[in-house]
């Protein structure tokens, strides 16, 4: 009886799938963890896409933050002068 | 002794009269891919150069200049990441603007917010141009701790060890920020998306 409870707590609780789904991505789950992952999948197709969705997003993260990592900007010329011209005045102390 | 050797055989040591024309424009890109202002990027790279200048002699020449530089950067970035992170915990607001997406007794998605289909892991160019729009207007409107998490795990490819002592987390605190951060994201993306 009390298992059954466990296991519907389980099939029921998406926040702690969701979790776990979250966590799976960067590390690895623990037995208990990945068998109640699992129980939770088998039953819920709306954490099943949420999986999918996560990992899309995901995968888009990375390439739109590499991409913006590799976009050069470049200071005003001004700017750099001045910059200069306190390393300049500190260097003189 | 070790100390003199290396002095001396440094002699491509720190040069600081050449650090702006050499250095000034790669630190700003640094800057500015990780916080989203220019004008605060600006006072960044002088005040990283200034700080290098008090630390002259700890240059140990194991690293270019360029990296020693980076460094000392990186340090303020993660700063302002830390300051915008206490200054979001303090404005109670925040907390409450946040929607709940799951039921508090049982976990279950909030009908109002479980995930519907959509076509975000489609491989179509335009598609997926259209995404990293969607996702960069909503990383935006996200905390500044979840967006300092996301930008150093996707940008410096950090261990989750790493960004948990730089930003002063507790692991299992970085567990439970990540998810809420995807789940919001995730919301958010839908909501634009459609």
């Amino acid at each position: 009886m009390e298992r059954m409870g466990t296991i519907k707590r389980i099939q029921y609780d998406c926040r702690h799938a969701t979790y776990l789904i979250e966590k799976r991505q960067q590390t690895s789950l623990t037995l208990k963890e990945r068998v109640q992952l699992f129980i939770h999948l088998l039953g819920c197709s709306v954490c099943r896409l949420f999986q999918r969705q996560s990992r899309a997003i995901s995968r888009a993260l990375q390439q739109l933050f590499q991409r913006s990592a590799e976009q050069n900007h470049t200071l005003d010329e001004g700017v750099k002068r001045e910059m200069q011209e306190k390393i300049n005045e500190r260097l003189k102390n | 002794m070790k100390k003199l050797f290396n002095l001396s055989t440094t002699a491509a040591g720190p040069d600081p009269a050449h650090w702006v024309a050499s250095y000034a424009d790669y630190l700003y890109t640094y800057a500015l891919a990780r916080l989203d202002d220019e004008e605060l990027c600006r006072d960044l790279v002088q005040e990283t150069f200034l700080a290098a200048l008090e630390k002259l002699s700890e240059f140990r020449g194991e690293s270019s200049e360029r990296t020693w530089l980076t460094a000392i950067l990186r340090y303020k970035v993660i700063d302002v990441y830390r300051k915008k992170n206490s200054a979001w915990l303090t404005s109670l607001e925040a907390h409450e603007a946040e929607p709940e997406y799951f039921e508090p007794d049982n976990g279950h998605w909030k009908e109002a917010w479980a995930p519907r289909p959509m076509s975000i892991d489609s491989s179509d160019p335009t598609l997926r141009k259209e995404l990293a729009a969607v996702l960069q207007k909503c990383l935006q409107r996200l905390p500044a701790l979840w967006q300092a998490i996301f930008s150093m795990k996707h940008m410096d490819e950090v261990k989750t060890e790493v960004i948990c002592k730089e930003l002063k987390v507790t692991p299992s605190n970085y567990w439970v920020i990540l998810h809420r951060a995807k789940v919001n994201l995730r919301a958010c993306v839908e909501k634009v998306w459609s």
